[in-house]
């Protein structure tokens, strides 16, 4: 089958994971022996284009319209080039902007969307394999149609590598302007407060399973006796008990520290996202089937209102 | 002006459970009211209170189980809801961003709504492609993961940040009617008074089924089967500390103090 795989871009970088999905399209076309082909669409194509010719990939379509995502162009683009490519297989990131272009371009095509993919088996029929009930279990579902569309989670799969032989074809997608109804004006950074999460040799972080704003004393507590800094997942700064610039995860930072203690985090994949680089990860949950425990190198499964007190106790 | 909320009443499993065939065992789940849902109707509550004449109608695909849960999104501010079912849809299998939008389309077209609000996806199967696929369907402009909104209805414009990977916004104008998908943490959803609570209780809260919106059981068809669940392989080789919590502090203060932390 041909598969057509679709790069992200954004403010003049492309993203880590059009690499990814480059690796994830080439799997599915050697199932059946095809060919697999990237879309780039809007920003410097021609770089970008270059940059995307990793091994595996057979052929490069530049869109050239506009700067950054837009999508209304992606979806006329898409749609137009599928119509020229015939490919049996649409890839795309499972990304905020994968997520608002990707449904748009298959209820056009008439094609079905599996999303969030972390297993994709592209022989005798598409099988896509995917998580439900946050990471407690996995399902496959067996997609009985000749062409479909599917939206690959990031970090799921390796980054391509190596140099191909990627033929690189502008293709002159024909834009209807009426029909674009939003416009980006511009980007902002999230909020920044005093402290630099990003910069912190021992993170504290804390998750849902605080209950309470007033217990987050017992965290405070914590880091102060470790000279640690204070992190969170996202439902407590969702409830505003913590800055936005607490957050780890892929909507709020990416952290590496030395030493990370997640406490009450059950570890959903957006969270880990942001964390997984730790050298060290600790993690205080009364869940022994929590995913945190997946990543985690040490682990304590008890009641955290017992163990931090007592952890804080040792270091007073 | 009228705002459609979709809601949908969630699954969650519990710490220990047992997978039967191709599902958890209903023992083992607990519903509840979706928590992106929570934020999208509190965001369109919020739109009734600023302007006069405004009417929240919340849409639910979901068995009679599902009503206590709607209830919940009347008490904090909705006007009346819609619920979609009948035996076709409960004997189908999976229900596939494009099978809802398909069903979500014709109550669109009963409600004629100027404004959609959703959740950015469903906590349990978490497909986040229903809201997109909507808009695309009935020809509405559209914003993924929206966590602000300014709405300009004399303008016709939303004006939305998009919430980006990596601590990055989006700003983004939208030209109305829309479909947006509504990111937690854009508001602070409220608890229902108890007066909200009581007067749930009268709001209107009409069924339908497939054929009073002139769809057929066709129109549920998918091409998407499920073919097995089970629980992922743990990748974790955690040292896992036993004892009581004093213990476990012990040990675990011992391994951080190995690693340099805590020493002044």
């Amino acid at each position: 089958m041909t598969v057509l795989a679709v790069a992200e871009h954004r403010r003049g970088d492309l993203r880590p994971v059009s690499y990814e999905v480059v690796t994830a399209g080439r799997e599915a076309a050697d199932a059946t022996g095809g060919d697999l082909h990237l879309a780039v669409i809007g920003g410097d194509v021609e770089s970008f284009a270059e940059d995307l010719n990793r091994e595996g990939v057979d052929a490069i379509h530049t869109v050239a319209v506009g700067e950054e995502f837009d999508h209304g162009v992606y979806a006329q683009a898409l749609t137009q080039l599928w119509a020229d490519v015939e490919p049996s297989l649409l890839l795309a990131p499972n990304t905020v902007n994968g997520l608002d272009y990707a449904p748009a371009v298959a209820e056009r095509l008439d094609i079905p969307l599996v999303t969030d993919a972390v297993g994709v088996d592209a022989g005798e029929e598409l099988v896509v394999t995917r998580e439900l009930y946050g990471s407690k279990v996995e399902t496959t579902l067996a997609v009985d149609a000749d062409r479909a569309a599917v939206t690959v989670r990031p970090s799921e799969w390796a980054a391509a590598e190596g140099h191909g032989d990627a033929t690189i074809e502008p293709f002159d997608a024909d834009i209807d302007e009426s029909a674009l109804g939003a416009r980006v004006t511009g980007f902002q950074e999230v909020g920044g407060g005093d402290v630099d999460i990003g910069e912190a040799d021992v993170l504290v972080s804390v998750g849902r399973g605080i209950e309470e704003e007033d217990n987050l004393d017992i965290i405070q507590a914590l880091a102060d006796a470790l000279d640690a800094t204070v992190s969170a997942s996202r439902p407590i700064v969702d409830n505003g008990w913590l800055p936005k610039d607490r957050q780890v995860g892929q909507s709020g930072k990416v952290v590496t520290p030395d030493v990370y203690i997640a406490i009450g985090i059950s570890g959903a994949v957006q969270h880990v996202a942001g964390m997984k680089g730790a050298d060290t990860i600790v993690a205080i949950n009364n869940d022994p089937n929590a995913p945190i425990f997946d990543i985690a190198d040490y682990g304590i499964v008890d009641d955290l209102f017992d163990v931090v007190p007592a952890l804080t106790a040792e270091f007073q | 002006m009228k705002v459609l909320v979709t809601v949908k009443e969630v699954a969650a499993v519990d710490d220990e459970f047992e997978i039967d065939g191709l599902a958890i065992d209903d023992r083992y789940l607990s519903y509840d009211l979706n928590e992106w849902d929570e934020y999208a109707i509190e965001a369109a509550v919020q739109i009734s209170e600023a302007r006069e004449d405004v009417e929240v109608v919340t849409v639910t695909v979901g068995g009679p189980d599902t009503e206590e849960t709607i209830r919940q999104a009347l008490a904090k501010g909705a006007d009346r809801a819609v619920r979609v079912w009948d035996d076709a849809i409960a004997s189908a299998g999976l229900l596939d961003p494009a099978t809802k939008a398909t069903v979500l389309s014709a109550v669109v077209e009963e409600e004629d709504p100027d404004l959609i609000l959703t959740g950015v996806q469903a906590a349990d199967d978490g497909f986040g492609a229903t809201g997109v696929t909507l808009a695309s369907a009935i020809g509405w402009e559209w914003a993924a993961v929206v966590n602000s909104l300014d709405l300009d209805t004399e303008a016709g414009v939303a004006s939305v940040h998009r919430e980006l990977e990596g601590g990055v916004e989006e700003t983004t104008e939208v030209d109305l009617p829309a479909v947006l998908t509504i990111q937690t943490g854009i508001n602070d959803p409220r608890y229902a008074s108890l007066r909200g609570i009581r007067q749930a209780q009268s709001k209107e809260l009409a069924v339908q089924s497939l054929s009073d919106l002139g769809l057929d059981a066709g129109a549920l068809d998918s091409p998407m089967e499920q073919t097995s669940l089970y629980e992922p392989e743990t990748e974790g080789e955690a040292t896992v500390y036993e004892g009581s919590a004093e213990e476990t502090a012990g040990e675990l203060a011992a391994l951080l103090r190995e690693k340099g932390v805590g020493e002044a």
